[in-house]
């Protein structure tokens, strides 16, 4: 039966064209609850007949490169000592340890390299490329990364347009791939490093104007991306459990209040850069952050154990 | 040689959805970041092929004191695209509609806040040409001094 069928070009044919369209449709950032506004589809009317049509829905977290920037800008010293050590390689086995500490090692990696740590930027991307291979994420980090990172450890411009392309280069060959899930995870580690080093350098959430304290708590914006990000791929076992990871750190989050303040635009003509302008008031007391700090360390050593 | 034939067509419908994936990672890579000198990429890949009339939506918290740059682009086969920036109550903060369908906005924010960007293939004034389909990239520029 099934060799007859093969034998009709136009079955063939047919189940080919059902196999694009569906692949076309599985796309992981696919909301199916918002569907094309009334003027999309009138407009489109001929050419959507019969296909569902849904709106893609993005959840873009800060890069680690993002995260590094912002611990430096909030007047974060550098500590190598809170870094994941590179000796623990070895322990990483499974797709969802090996994905979860590429993303912390490209973490510590970006917050070396602005430090101008470069013997350890080698070290981390070095720890990165193994783990990227072991994921089967070939040609991702290959050997002349490491070599232009070694050719060019007093240009700090070369060093993060490298660390940047090979961001983009992973995540990239992961979505081309269909490996999406094993792409959030990587995020999801990144981010929880950043969160991890931020709360490591933070030793009394009393003082006030502590911009490293404030970026922490303005993490409560990314958490939701976060869970957003993971509940897209939530059928993956690794990526549920990280969710139910996450989800005892929003319980935390969950106590800080942040009220928002409406957005003006103020556009200046002369350096063409608009700032969005608005107030942030936080509240958040010194048991919660401590809470938050015991929390955060407890999955970072859960991950990198 | 028959065989052959059903093989070819199958592989090639296989393959197609992959081949696009491929081509809109190097239409990212080789046209949009360059959009983004001399902000540096963040690394973030956030591509996916739309057809027109389809739009997508992309979230995202920006941090107080980082300056970003926006780019979007889209390939040559659809029509220039539209972007709009919003903040979480869909108030529009920045449309390129109204910027001359500039390819990219240059902004900071004062307080850390999530902002949706909204991306949008508007559909061919030409009521004779095929319905086209073609990659759209939203990438992000970090001001590092």
């Amino acid at each position: 039966m099934v060799m007859g069928l093969a034998k009709n070009p136009l079955v063939l044919l047919g189940f080919a064209l059902a196999i694009l369209v569906s692949a076309c449709n599985t796309d992981k950032n696919k909301d199916s609850s918002l569907q094309l506004n009334a003027e999309d589809l009138e407009a489109d009317s001929s050419a959507t007949a019969g296909i569902q049509s849904v709106k893609q829905i993005f959840y873009s977290l800060p890069s680690p490169l993002e995260t590094a920037l912002i611990l430096k800008r909030s007047g974060a010293k550098y500590n190598e000592e809170i870094l994941n050590p590179v000796d623990n390689l070895t322990k990483y086995n499974t797709n969802k340890s090996m994905a979860l500490n590429l993303g912390i090692y490209s973490t510590d990696l970006s917050y070396a390299s602005l430090f101008d740590q470069t013997q350890a930027t080698i070290k981390f991307m070095t720890a990165s490329k193994k783990m990227a291979e072991n994921l089967g994420i070939l040609n991702a980090i290959d050997n002349s990364v490491i070599q232009r990172l070694e050719e060019n450890v007093n240009n700090r411009d070369v060093i993060m347009e490298t660390i940047s392309e090979t961001f983009l280069n992973t995540n990239s060959i992961l979505e081309e791939d269909d490996r999406v899930a094993i792409g959030s995870i990587i995020l999801v580690g990144g981010w929880l490093e950043g969160l991890y080093i931020a709360t490591s350098l933070v030793e009394d959430v009393k003082s006030t104007d502590n911009e490293l304290v404030d970026r922490i708590v303005d993490q409560k914006f990314s958490l939701e991306t976060v869970l957003n990000l993971l509940n897209q791929n939530i059928d993956n076992p690794d990526v549920k459990d990280i969710h139910n990871d996450i989800l005892e750190l929003k319980k935390i989050y969950d106590e800080v209040q942040i009220s928002v303040s409406k957005v003006e635009v103020v556009q200046d003509s002369k350096s063409k850069v608009t700032t969005l302008s608005s107030k942030n008031v936080v509240t958040v007391n010194p048991a919660v952050f401590n809470k938050l700090k015991l929390k955060v360390k407890e999955l970072r050593t859960k991950y990198t154990a | 040689m028959r065989s052959f034939s059903y093989i070819f067509i199958l592989s090639l419908f296989l393959l197609l959805p992959f081949l696009g994936n491929a081509q809109c990672k190097n239409f990212a890579k080789k046209v949009c970041k360059l959009e983004l000198n001399p902000y540096i990429h963040d690394g973030n890949f956030n591509a996916a092929i739309l057809t027109e009339g389809e739009d997508a939506e992309l979230f995202k918290t920006f941090y107080a004191g980082q300056e970003y740059r926006i780019s979007v682009c889209g390939s040559e086969s659809i029509p220039t695209v539209e972007f709009v920036v919003m903040d979480v109550d869909r108030k529009v903060l920045y449309t390129n509609a109204k910027n001359n369908f500039a390819t990219s906005w240059d902004f900071k924010v004062e307080a850390t806040q999530q902002l949706i960007i909204v991306v949008k293939v508007p559909t061919s004034n030409d009521k004779n040409t095929e319905i086209q389909s073609g990659c759209v990239a939203i990438m992000f520029g970090l001001k590092t001094d």
